[in-house]
């Protein structure tokens, strides 16, 4: 717990801040609207704008310094295409201890190293419970439960890093997947699956390099000739499809150029992105005497993952975070409301909180039927009852190299079709000869079979929807151009009668209009030539 | 199918001299994301026991008595 999330050691500022005086919730929703080509449940954005700022202030008190002007105001800075939502965090090393700190003084039973595994459900459909295991003692653990909130983090592990090391992720690598795996088997419905992760990243180290940080000194993605070719560095679909056009060309690779910036101004990023969310970077740019003084840092196409936090796909959940399974609830990087990022997680984390005590108040446990308990207790154990079989790391690394090799973008209809194949047969070593020696290769077994579950959902969503959309996100071959006659739409994937099914669901009536000459802002990415 | 045993260079290193797990301390375990640390029955001391790292630094950081040194694993320094 104290070091668990998407962040272990901290973050260097938020993201997505929406601060009275520099942005208004209707702005910020016009804004994520308009990032995500349209595909948003505006109720939920809208919601999550409204709160945050209480949680700043929340934050605040809990000792997280925010940076602020000369004349006490909170310096934010603009990264987005259109407003101003970025406010760095000078002391954000210390804010998983924070945290902490607050749920040890409400006195919370906080209880480690174990796994959930799947979600219970009572005969009216209704959240029951959940199971977990524990990594270091294979203890098998039913939980009941009035509602249960979904917190588990992106799909970080779904697509191999071009290193090769499994744990080389971008998100940090105990997530898993596990969360959409679980509530895909409970019946709740995902929404835009096919809306990837994929991230601009340092090359090798997987990193993110940072332009959030380092863009507001200065600093710009370049091309091999030191050029920007993108007007903004905020992460969309449409800026990865440029970034992707360009390694393609003869102008890459890609660079974050800070070589022409003060030594002050160089002293002062360093001292940021070598403290305080992937601290070993320095290490990693020392041991190629890569010196940000000199030499621009190479970047590269990340792999393919599920999160919210950078695109809109996720748990289906409306603005109180429900899920479409009753009591059930999902926050952070796995729900589907868009961009949220670490300030998202806490403030639909807090939303999700309250709906489903104040649900609880007065309900009673819904009934478990034990086939459901013994069927996953079969389940969980099985890979601890064989003598022989294959370890869960090479069913892991085969389950992520044919990722790589068949659903990375541009997305083709054959390969696709050759994926799902693959992976059945992965699934049949899984279930039949998968082998784990003690708990903590059971953990990783367990890992292994949400990794393939989320492989199995990225080529369905993406054959299923038919149009390309989000830039490089969702860009197929067969479907080249957008379609709004008919994909203007969520596309909800759901298990029925124990099958993978799609379905659509038309976009809400929006609250915050958007005007049609706004809805292309974030198609013109490129930077044209001026005279 | 049979099992091998493969080598693997893991990128946590313990300095067992100035490591206090054998007073107790349990610091860097506890923090691993990936729960990958354990302490050695042998020499009572904390050591890497499986190759899956992040390189995310709370072991080393956290650890009281600096004895935690997180390198970048071979295959992407």
């Amino acid at each position: 717990m104290k070091r668990s999330g998407a962040i272990s050691m901290g973050m260097d500022g938020l993201n997505n801040a929406v601060i009275p005086g520099h942005a208004t919730p209707e702005q910020y929703t016009k804004e994520i609207t308009i990032a995500n080509d349209g595909i948003v449940n505006q109720a939920a954005v809208l919601k999550y704008a409204q709160r945050c700022y209480g949680i700043i202030e929340e934050l605040d008190r809990f000792g997280i310094r925010f940076a602020k002007t000369e004349n006490g105001d909170f310096a934010v800075k603009k990264v987005h295409h259109l407003g101003s939502y970025v406010l760095p965090m000078p002391n954000g090393d210390t804010v998983k201890k924070a945290l902490y700190r607050q749920l040890r003084r409400a006195r919370l039973l906080i209880s480690n190293r174990y796994m959930a595994t799947r979600l219970l459900t009572g005969a009216d459909g209704r959240i029951a419970g959940a199971i977990a295991v524990n990594t270091r003692s294979a203890e098998f653990l039913v939980i009941r439960a009035k509602t249960v909130i979904l917190c588990m983090g992106a799909a970080g592990r779904l697509g191999l890093p071009a290193s090769g090391y499994l744990f080389g992720t971008y998100e940090n690598a105990a997530n898993s997947g596990d969360g959409y795996a679980m509530a895909y088997h409970a019946g709740a419905a995902l929404a835009n699956l096919e809306c990837f992760q994929i991230n601009p990243l340092i090359k090798d180290y997987n990193g993110p390099a940072c332009a959030y940080v380092a863009g507001p000194f200065g600093a710009y993605t370049a091309n091999n000739e030191g050029a920007r070719f993108i007007e903004c560095d905020y992460w969309s679909g449409q800026m990865m499809l440029e970034f992707f056009n360009e390694l393609k060309s003869g102008k890459g690779p890609v660079f974050l150029k800070l070589n022409h910036l003060h030594e002050d101004t160089i002293a002062e990023i360093e001292s940021i992105l070598h403290k305080v969310e992937r601290p070993s970077r320095g290490e990693f740019h020392a041991g190629r005497g890569t010196d940000y003084r000199r030499d621009m840092i190479e970047m590269h196409i990340s792999e393919i993952g599920f999160c919210s936090g950078h695109s809109a796909s996720g748990v289906f959940v409306d603005e109180f975070a429900r899920t479409t399974v009753p009591g059930l609830y999902a926050a952070g990087d796995m729900a589907s409301v868009p961009h949220n990022y670490m300030l998202g997680a806490f403030t639909n984390g807090a939303i999700a909180g309250e709906d489903a005590a104040e649900q609880a108040y007065g309900l009673d446990f819904a009934e478990i039927d034990p086939v459901d308990i013994a069927r996953e207790r079969e389940r969980v154990l099985a890979p601890t009852r064989r003598e022989d079989g294959i370890p869960p790391n090479q069913i892991e690394y085969k389950t992520r190299r044919l990722v790589n090799d068949y659903l990375q973008p541009p997305k083709v209809r054959r390969k696709y079709e050759l994926a799902q194949a693959r992976f059945a047969e992965i699934r049949d070593d899984l279930e039949n000869r998968m082998l784990a020696r003690n708990a903590h290769e059971l953990l990783r077994a367990l890992e292994a079979a949400s990794i393939l579950d989320c492989a199995d959902m990225a080529a369905f969503a993406s054959l299923y929807r038919q149009e390309s959309r989000w830039g490089l996100y969702h860009l197929r071959t067969d479907y080249p151009a957008k379609d709004e006659a008919n994909w203007f739409c969520h596309t909800l994937l759901s298990k029925r009668d124990g099958r993978m099914t799609g379905e659509k669901r038309a976009v809400d009536p929006y609250i915050v209009p958007v005007a049609d000459d706004e809805k292309a802002l974030y198609g013109k990415q490129r930077l044209r030539a001026s005279a | 199918m049979p099992l091998a045993a493969t080598q693997t260079s893991v990128p946590v290193v313990v300095d067992n001299d100035k490591c206090i797990a054998d007073k107790g301390c349990t610091v860097c375990v506890d923090v691993c994301p990936l729960d990958v640390l354990r302490i050695s029955e042998m020499t009572g001391k904390a050591y890497m026991a499986y190759d899956e790292c992040w390189y995310c630094m709370p072991c080393a950081c956290d650890c009281p008595t600096g004895a935690v040194t997180v390198n970048i694993p071979y295959l992407l320094k």
